[in-house]
């Protein structure tokens, strides 16, 4: 059974919260619907309460058997602030999905997964497919500094190679997920394929890497998004010379062929709104907002 | 006594204030001015007005209740076939439709059946409407509904009133499909009377499960082998925004319209920062096409705080696909139409955000396939429009989530699903379809004709599957 014939709608109960880095949250969500059917590469959509966002967010882990999908986000708006704020026994007001494509797992050969900052969450049960399809795999992941380093355990345990880099050096190699990646490049070791998720210039400097060596290169995109489905169109980003829609046609596109300058222009589009959100949700917090009167 | 020439007014807002809020435009009658208006009503034998509506509303025999004052016999005979009549009063294209054939429309104003019909829902509404809940066989048959739009919802409710189990799935956290995502609060309130039809529903009996993504959380072959379900209606909408296809399209500040109404009015954008989800606006916009979703998405502009809010239409005035009473209200709210205006690209600022609307000016020529004058571009025509903000409303296909995931289901060349005109049978045995997904992007009311089809078709098909069975 899938579930779905429930008398009344769902509750997305929270079962576990952890705290992965400081702002940096994980929650466990009882979702048997979306467990059974999650794949890596997918995500899901949540919102908080009856006036709130969607917010898109890749699926981090899933337990089919337990009917339990993962999340891991950082807190970087009024929203995700709001949903860090919520414990264990708390539900969610809507959890959709999965939505998106599934990564295209196979054996290819040796595989490299980048995971940058927030970025690691969704490329861990990427890794962890291509370890169990055969191949070998070399994770790289990086992090401003050791303190917001999430998921290093368990990218260890499904990687035959981790390397760690921090912006700071207080882990790993001080530096970016770029160089690692160079010099594997560079000894000349046969790489199939190139997973790298994580902020957008992460993404496009991973690009420009593999690009001279012609190595495929696949990138996961967050673009602003509403409804997840493919109806409001504007998560569209311009791959290669189409215009594609990332919550249908991706999240997961060639990365050579990606106009990360478009992307980044785009993400930016809402930042004073934001601001001023985040304004309006800090005043209700206190109490006192008074925003409402005008 | 002599007839009026003219339907009676309907009280409205006053264009300048309306032009700043989010509340209903037109008001609708008082008793008063419904009972005299049903009285312009010739009720003539052969009652053509029939025959222009999609679900066959006994119009002349609920106008005459009307004329006797009587609301309730009047909403009690819409009700019969019509399960949203305080939706279809006030966004059904009359003027094509019923009144398009009442026989006072030769020589004056047709009667304002639209307007009678949303007193009576509106009436019954208000003085709170007794449902009751349908007694379920214990060995009702299961059926599905996949979408919770016009299409959805008629099928739904016609269905369970025959006595099967129904369920509706929408992908969205919330149902009603275009009447909550696409049609704005000011024509279509959403919570006064989109939620109370809705509600209406559930306490009939019928399942409504939101968050369910017909092709990803579930399929329909898995509704059918695995959850029981022994017919599903398939009325996903037309859901796939157009683009124009030209440069500068990607930029910051121009939307689908699909997008740009969709957070407005579903996701509650006026309200921000109350409400979660930003909207950008800017001071002048410009909004592509002339159809109906184009008028609602100027006219949502100048409430977001616009100054300047522009049509630009291929064709001229008399070609426009959207209402007569949408364009007169746009325009007496101050909506510019740039006609016989065709834009070419839009234009960005080193920011990446647009800047201005390149245009060409056309003129019409030969006549084309649709039979209306083809535009063609007048050379050295072009100019800019400075815009902050471009909505493109230039229509919507189907969106392929369902089709691509269910075996055996054809669709056309558009990606349409092929369904039975009269039945709404796919090639799909069980699997029928109905509304924008079949048709292309229509009206509400022919997509809830094709909602009371589908469940006809359904109850003759699962009453022959019985028998087979026994």
């Amino acid at each position: 059974m899938l579930g779905i014939n429930k008398e009344c709608d769902d509750v997305y109960k929270i079962l576990v919260k952890k705290e992965l880095a400081p702002s940096v949250k994980l929650f466990e969500m009882e979702a048997p619907r979306i467990a059974k059917k999650a794949q890596p590469g997918q995500f899901v959509i949540v919102r908080l309460d009856e006036e709130g966002e969607r917010i898109p967010l890749t699926i981090a882990d899933f337990n089919r058997e337990k009917g339990t999908v993962t999340i891991i986000f950082q807190e970087v708006g009024a929203s995700t602030k709001e949903m860090g704020r919520l414990n264990e026994g708390d539900s969610l007001l809507d959890l959709v999905g999965p939505l998106g494509k599934e990564t295209h797992i196979e054996n290819f050969g040796t595989v490299v997964c980048v995971g940058g900052g927030i970025g690691i969450a969704p490329v861990y049960p990427i890794a962890r497919g291509m370890k169990q399809a055969g191949n070998e795999v070399i994770s790289i992941i990086g992090a401003r500094n050791k303190d917001i380093l999430i998921l290093e355990e368990e990218m260890a345990a499904v990687s035959d190679q981790l390397h760690i880099t921090t912006d700071d050096g207080s882990k790993g190699y001080q530096g970016f997920v770029t160089q690692p990646l160079q010099k594997l490049i560079d000894e000349g070791v046969k790489l199939a394929l190139v997973v790298a998720i994580g902020p957008v210039v992460m993404m496009r400097s991973v690009a420009e890497v593999t690009r001279p060596y012609g190595i495929p290169t696949v990138v996961s995109l967050n673009p602003i998004m509403v409804d997840g489905t493919g109806m409001c169109g504007g998560c569209r980003v311009q791959v290669g010379d189409e215009s594609r829609f990332a919550c249908v046609d991706g999240p997961e596109f060639d990365a050579h062929k990606v106009d990360f300058a478009g992307l980044i222009a785009r993400q930016r589009m809402y930042i004073p709104h934001e601001k001023n959100h985040e304004h309006h949700c800090a005043n209700k917090q206190g109490g006192g907002c008074k925003c409402h009167s005008h | 006594m002599s007839l009026s020439l003219n339907k009676h007014k309907m009280p409205e807002q006053d264009p300048k204030v309306r032009a700043k809020n989010f509340d209903e435009v037109t008001l609708g009658y008082s008793h008063e001015d419904a009972v005299n208006e049903a009285k312009r009503c010739l009720s003539c034998k052969h009652a053509p007005c029939r025959q222009g509506c999609p679900v066959q509303v006994d119009i002349p025999a609920f106008i005459k209740h009307l004329k006797e004052g009587d609301a309730d016999a009047a909403i009690a005979t819409i009700k019969n076939v019509n399960s949203l009549p305080a939706v279809c009063g006030r966004v059904c294209p009359q003027e094509e439709q019923c009144e398009k054939h009442c026989v006072l429309a030769k020589k004056g104003e047709a009667v304002g059946i639209g307007r009678l019909e949303r007193y009576a829902a509106d009436y019954a509404r208000n003085k709170g409407e007794l449902v009751t809940p349908v007694d379920y066989a214990a060995d009702a048959q299961k059926v599905a509904v996949v979408g919770s739009g016009p299409a959805g919802l008629t099928a739904a409710g016609d269905l369970a009133k025959l006595g099967y189990k129904v369920t509706v799935f929408e992908a969205l956290h919330a149902p009603g499909g275009v009447l909550v995502y696409g049609i704005p609060e000011f024509r279509l309130p959403k919570e006064a009377v989109v939620k109370a039809e809705i509600d209406n529903l559930r306490k009939l009996g019928v399942d409504i499960v939101v968050n369910a993504v017909a092709g990803k959380t579930f399929t329909i072959d898995e509704l059918m082998e695995e959850e029981g379900y022994e017919a599903v209606f398939i009325a996903t909408g037309a859901g796939l925004p157009h683009f124009m296809g030209i440069p500068g399209e990607n930029l910051n500040g121009v939307y689908a319209a699909n997008e740009f109404l969709t957070r407005c009015n579903l996701m509650k954008a006026y309200k921000f920062p109350h409400s979660g989800t930003p909207i950008h606006v800017g001071k002048r916009v410009a909004v592509v096409g002339g159809g109906n979703v184009a008028m609602d998405a100027a006219r949502t502009a100048l409430r977001l705080g616009a100054d300047q809010v522009y049509i630009v239409y291929r064709r001229s005035e008399e070609e426009l696909p959207a209402r007569l009473e949408e364009v007169h209200h746009a325009k007496e709210e101050g909506i510019e139409f740039q006609l016989l205006t065709n834009p070419v690209a839009v234009v960005g600022n080193e920011q990446g955000w647009v800047s201005a609307l390149k245009c060409i000016r056309m003129e019409l020529g030969e006549p084309d396939a649709s039979g209306r004058r083809r535009p063609v571009e007048i050379p050295d025509s072009e100019f800019d429009l400075a815009v902050d903000t471009v909505v493109i409303a230039i229509g919507q296909g189907p969106n392929p989530l369902v089709q691509s995931t269910t075996k055996g289901l054809d669709t056309n060349k558009r990606g349409n699903i092929i369904a039975d005109s009269e039945t709404g049978a796919t090639s799909k045995p069980g699997v029928f379809a109905g509304g924008d997904i079949v048709t292309g992007a229509a009206t509400v009311i022919l997509a809830m004709g094709a909602g009371k089809k589908a469940a006809a078709a359904i109850d003759q098909y699962l009453m022959a599957k019985r028998a087979e069975t026994k």
